[in-house]
This record gives structure tokens, sequence and C-alpha cells, in this order.
């Protein structure tokens, strides 16, 4: 297990792996919503927490057809399941190798591009917390989707489908952390249902994802 | 018997391909599966390595045995040579990765990327991964495709070596590797007779 994730880790920093790549669309979505919305700063402190959120999402949801279609390609996803390795372990392992690669970037980011959009203050904390929390549901939802569609050529945009509907509980209750934050309001009750989602679906996914592999790998 | 097979049935994209497969490989023997192209000798070593569930029939004693090579060798491009071996290696709870390299030729090529190696070159360091499995069972889908005669060599000294050691192989390949040990099996009489699964399954 532990090789696996300091390999999926060392591809990802070498040339070509995608590390900082949904970073650095996260950094142009956030500079690239103040000239869409244009000089009002006070607007812009409103909509920031939502922009941030969906900016981590889509960054997120943009490597996610790397987590499993490479090794996919390259034969290596066939002798890992006749490794002994689980497969629940394998795509455990793939999961968290993608929250460290580009979830944990994000909430580092996040404070930083909370600038750009004249965020209010009291909301950094919160951002930042509701984006810790969030991210790894995001990643273990994502490679849910990447399972479903491994082997399919092109499979990239159907993921997505498969997979925004999926992210819609998490954006909710992660904005809402955000947006009660800023303004002051107590983020109990969000900040609580975030969590139940990210460990309802780390407990439960990591099963169907590896159901769905076997049936995919056929 | 290490690995048995029994009355194996096998279906390639809902079609049945292969029927009533029966085989033993015992410690310290080979055998190599012949037959035309198409007549089913991937599907036949997926199911016995796992991947794929057969048809009907069974596969006993290939839990946690097999070590399995197909078309495709599972390297990665931008990892180096030991690096990939050494990932393997670990996956499978081993650690020592010379043999390997010294058994096909590839001390030279150690720090050199995978994505930089010749095709014989990248198969030879596919099949150098077997031999960090530790596994007794060697499962080979066309092992020597893009090898050259001395890697052939090379590669039926080491699945030699295996064999003495205890370990058996069961490959599909159309070369003479002069493995005169090897039993051949024909799989052009357990082709399967023509027939489509019914409507019900195809939508399970």
């Amino acid at each position: 297990m532990r090789a696996l994730l300091l390999r999926d880790l060392r591809l990802a920093i070498r040339a070509g792996g995608g590390f900082g790549l949904g970073l650095a669309f996260f950094l142009i979505v956030t500079v690239l919503v103040p000239f869409g919305v244009g000089p009002q700063t006070e607007l812009l402190s409103r909509i920031a927490p939502g922009i941030l959120w969906i900016g981590a999402l889509l960054a997120c949801l943009l490597s996610l057809d790397r987590i499993l279609a490479l090794d996919w390609e390259d034969g290596s996803l066939d002798l890992l399941a006749t490794a002994p390795l689980p497969m629940e372990g394998i795509v455990t392992v793939k999961a968290f190798a993608h929250w460290i690669t580009t979830g944990l970037p994000l909430v580092l980011a996040a404070p930083v591009l909370g600038v750009l959009l004249s965020l209010p203050i009291p909301a950094y904390q919160w951002v930042v917390i509701s984006l810790a929390v969030g991210t790894p549901a995001l990643s273990v939802i994502g490679t849910f989707g990447a399972a479903l569609t491994v082997g399919i050529k092109r499979g990239g945009l159907l993921m997505s489908l498969l997979v925004l509907p999926l992210y819609v509980p998490t954006l909710i209750f992660g904005a809402e952390v955000a947006r009660r934050g800023a303004e002051g309001l107590t983020v109990q009750t969000p900040l609580l249902l975030l969590a139940g989602i990210s460990f309802g679906v780390i407990a439960l996914l990591p099963f169907a994802s590896a159901a769905v592999l076997r049936i995919n790998l056929r | 018997m290490v690995l048995s097979v029994r009355d194996l049935a096998v279906t390639r994209g809902g079609l049945a391909i292969l029927e009533g497969v029966s085989f033993d490989l015992a410690a310290g023997e080979a055998l190599v599966l012949r037959g035309p192209n198409g007549v089913g000798k991937t599907t036949l070593l997926r199911s016995v390595a796992g991947l794929q569930p057969p048809e009907m029939g069974t596969v006993t004693g290939a839990e946690d045995q097999i070590a399995y090579a197909g078309h495709s060798d599972g390297l990665k491009a931008m990892l180096s040579v030991t690096e990939n071996l050494r990932f393997w290696a670990s996956v499978f709870g081993l650690s020592d990765i010379e043999p390997a390299l010294v058994a096909f030729d590839l001390t030279d090529l150690r720090d050199r990327m995978a994505g930089t190696l010749s095709a014989g070159q990248k198969r030879r360091l596919g099949l150098a991964r077997l031999m960090v499995t530790g596994r007794p069972i060697w499962v080979l889908d066309e092992p020597t495709v893009s090898l050259d005669v001395a890697s052939v060599a090379l590669f039926a000294e080491a699945v030699r070596t295996h064999l003495r050691g205890g370990g058996s192989a069961l490959m599909a390949t159309h070369i003479d590797l002069g493995l005169t040990e090897a039993t051949v099996v024909d799989l052009t009489p357990f082709k399967a007779a023509p027939r489509t699964r019914s409507m019900d399954e195809a939508f399970l």
C-alpha cells in the first residue's frame, strides 16, 4: 500500500504527472472571476466563498481521469489486481494520492486566492476548514467516477457528467460553511453535515469503486 | 498439483469461445498453450489469473499464487528501470531486485527511464517483474513479443531456473522456446460451439 502511494506521488511530481495542474486552473478561475464581475468589491466579497468552492471543485474534476485511466492504459491495473493488495485498498490509496496532489494544494492556496476575491476577513478560516473537510470527499467520489469510466475511450466527459451531480451535497454544505462563516453566523450544522458526507463516502465508496473496477477489468 | 483447471468455459464479449478445458500443472512443470489467433488463449489465461470469472468450471490453487504478465508490461514511463522493479517488488513484499536485473540483462539500463527503452527492452523489464513477485506460478501471455533471439534465450533460461526452483509456468506462445520439458496443449479442439448468451443476461 505504501509503495503504491509513494509511486503515485512520485509519478505526479515527475514531468507530465499533472501535479499543479489543478492548482493552476484554480488560480486562473479565481483571477478571471473579478474580471467578469467588474469593479464591485462588495458583490465580489459576497460571492467569494462560493467561487472558491466551485473553483476547487472544478480543479479537482480536471485531474480525476488520471487516477485510474493511466494505470489501465499501460496494464498496471491488471497487474495490481493480481497483486496481494485488496482492490478496496488500491482505490483508497489512489484517492488519497489524488487528494495529496490536488486537494491539499487547493486547501493551502485558497486563503491566498481569497485576497483576489476580497474575501471577508472572518471567512478565511472557514474557507480553509470547509475545503480541508470537503476535498477528501471530492477525491473519493471522483475515484468512484474514474472506476466507472475506466476503459472507455475519451471517458473524461462522461465521468464529469456522472461525478458532478454527486458533488452537489459536498458543494452545498461546503459553501454554506464558508458563507455562514463570512457573515459571522454559527457554522456547526453545515460543518457537521459536510464532515458526515466526507466520512460516509470515505467509509463506503471504496467498496463500490472496487466492485465496479473488478467488473470493468473483465 | 499446484494448479488444476477443470472443465473451464470462458467467454469473450458475451460469446462463448472455449469450453471443457481441463489441465493440471505440477511444481517444476511448464505448459504451453497453442492455437490460432482468436481461439481464446488470452481469455483463458485471464480467467486462470482471476481477472475474469469463468463461465463454467473451476480453477483451483490459483489464489495468491499467480504472477500474471499480459500483453502490456505495466511500466511507468517516468520511472527508472530500478524504480519500476522496486515498486513491484515491494507490492509483493520483497525487496531484492538484483537477480531479476541480472537475469534479463538490465544492469546497464538500471537508471534509464522506462519510457526511453526500446520495445524489446521494455518487454525484458516487464518479464523481469515476474522474478520480483516471488509467486510460484507464472502465467504468461505471448511473453516473447518484440524480443530478439538472444533475449528469447535469456527468457527461456529464466523460465528454466524458475522451474528448477520448484515453480511452474503456464504460457501462450507461438515461438519454440527450446523448453523440451514443456507440455504443449492445443486449444483448437476445445473451441465452443457457436451460441450467443440469452437476451436477459446481456442486460444484467
